[in-house]
């Protein structure tokens, strides 16, 4: 294992207190339990949202902490949820007094550890509404599994929710604007190559040089089938695919595009991704009227990318377009 | 029949940990083939923290023994397993409340209450590939064993064997629960990290609680 560590221990709190460093006009970092407040929380009178699951898919969510966007975010260890107590401090570090919406991706330990601190600040009289993300098509969707995966539509929805609530909606309005973003959006990813959990060693899968992992998730967890590897306009139409008949996306929808990178992989690359996707959308008459192109939900050190498509009206794109101010996102600020 | 006392209990919980600390890399391995690569490292951080809470485990009766195990796993442990077991103890400690001992057929209804949590939070039933697999069947032959007349240790081994036939039963299974459960089809063919470590709880249970 080559990596820019001091120790697979401290890995998290020392990048997170350096986080905490670069951006100390934006952001407080807060250690023993760790999470990440916006520099000016609690907001009085605003709902807070606070969002966290494992470390590794930076800048998600520390680095979308911040004016019109997170409130909180807890980091847990590489690739594990945070716990509970995490949860439980951001909650009360951002309650401004008219409730806390708690973002949450579709992963059985982050589900779990979200509802024990949800039941703990219930039990401190905050109001709490929980929304799971789960947007990943790659995963068939039944009652025999854990559900589909929380991955591309995250960033998403923390941005427009967040946009939401700075504009003073009630934690109702905001949690049914969450509903509505995880409705809308569907993602699928793929990998080029494995990534290494600092504390394991080695990497989480062996990917021949010719191969790539489809479905891939953001835990380097194996997705569903592996093949030969192909062009990157072929592996663009085996994930958009599956994404546009899912929801389906038709004809004179406008849409959101993210290519998003799973660490490794350049944006020289991305953009290759992006104007395949772009005129595989336009060709179906489906209009592309905003992006996201980088590494915003990432895997490590994983080469590879995920596209979500998310379907916009007047008001998703007029919350998209608000200003926002965060380490990882920010623009009109 | 004797009691189970509550220094055996820590002792069992010491055992636990060691054997968490010997597995930590099977448990880690059997974790990257299914889930996310963090069963052992997650529960050997967890255990690592109780056992440096000894001195504090040594003054509290059974029931909060189990609560300061449930609390400081819930806080250390992280992903689905830390809220899972630290829901067991959570509920075990419940159940036990302010005794300095249990019996067997107490320790039974213990279990009983910390399976139970586990159930409702993870919301598996066996069959899933999980770690209820080995949990039910241990637990179910435990109390039999004991209903039935046998000691303590004899019902402790057969929790232990019970368990590891549950083990062996979530092999073959497609997972529907957990992470594993992203995989369909290519979950079958591994054994499930959760059940692999439930295994040891009993292996230490029938290597301390009698003796």
């Amino acid at each position: 294992m080559k990596k820019l560590i001091n120790s697979p221990e401290n890995v998290v709190l020392e990048s997170i207190t350096g986080l905490g460093a670069a951006f100390s006009g934006i952001i407080k970092v807060h250690t023993n339990p760790n999470f990440i407040t916006r520099a000016d929380a609690p907001v009085k009178g605003k709902v807070a949202l606070v969002s966290g699951g494992g470390s590794g898919h930076e800048p998600m969510h520390g680095g979308f902490v911040g004016r019109g966007m997170l409130d909180a975010a807890c980091p847990g260890a590489v690739f594990t949820s945070p716990t509970p107590d995490q949860m439980y401090e951001a909650t009360k570090a951002v309650n401004g007094g008219n409730g806390v919406l708690h973002i949450v991706k579709n992963y059985t330990g982050d589900v779990m550890n979200f509802e024990m601190a949800a039941d703990l600040a219930r039990a401190e009289a905050i109001e709490v509404e929980a929304v799971v993300i789960d947007d990943d098509v790659a995963v068939k969707d039944s009652l025999y599994t854990a559900g589909r995966r929380g991955v591309g539509t995250t960033v998403l929805a923390e941005k427009i929710c967040g946009a939401a609530a700075e504009a003073g909606g009630s934690l109702k309005e905001v949690a049914a604007l969450c509903h509505k973003v995880n409705a809308n959006g569907r993602s699928m990813g793929m990998a080029l190559t494995s990534c290494t959990v600092p504390h394991v060693g080695k990497p989480t899968f062996d990917l021949p040089e010719d191969e790539m992992e489809i479905g891939i998730g953001i835990h380097g967890e194996p997705g569903r089938t592996r093949t030969k590897l192909k062009s990157a306009d072929e592996i663009t139409e085996t994930l958009l695919g599956p994404i546009v008949e899912d929801l389906p996306f038709k004809s004179g929808d406008e849409v959101l595009l993210f290519v998003n990178s799973m660490g490794g992989t350049p944006l020289l690359e991305l953009f290759v991704i992006y104007r395949k996707a772009h005129e595989i959308l336009t060709k179906a008459g489906i209009k592309v009227t905003r992006s996201l192109v980088g590494p915003y939900i990432t895997s490590l050190e994983m080469a590879g990318t995920s596209i979500t498509v998310l379907k916009l009206d007047d008001e998703l794109t007029r919350l998209w377009d608000a200003p926002v101010l965060t380490p990882g996102l920010r623009w009109g600020a | 029949m004797s009691n189970i006392s509550k220094d055996k209990f820590i002792s069992w919980i010491e055992r636990y940990a060691g054997h968490i600390a010997d597995q930590k890399d099977y448990l880690t391995e059997l974790d990257s083939a299914i889930g996310d690569a963090d069963h052992g490292a997650n529960m050997h951080r967890g255990f690592q923290a109780v056992l440096a809470k000894k001195a504090d485990l040594q003054n509290k009766d059974v029931g909060g023994l189990f609560k300061s195990v449930a609390m400081t796993l819930i806080q250390t442990v992280g992903g689905a397993s830390g809220a899972l077991y630290g829901t067991f103890f959570l509920q075990a400690s419940t159940a036990a409340g302010a005794k300095p001992e249990l019996s067997p057929a107490e320790f039974g209804t213990v279990l009983d209450k910390g399976l139970a949590g586990i159930v409702l939070r993870g919301k598996a039933a066996v069959g899933d590939k999980t770690m209820v697999d080995a949990l039910q069947p241990a637990i179910k032959a435990y109390k039999y064993s004991i209903g039935a007349g046998e000691d303590l240790q004899k019902a402790l081994e057969s929790a232990t064997v019970a368990a590891e036939e549950g083990l062996r039963s979530t092999i073959p299974i497609v997972a529907r629960k957990g992470r594993a459960s992203y995989l369909g089809e290519r979950s079958a063919g591994h054994a499930d990290p959760g059940a692999t470590s439930t295994v040891l709880l009993f292996r230490a249970a029938a290597e301390t609680l009698s003796l």
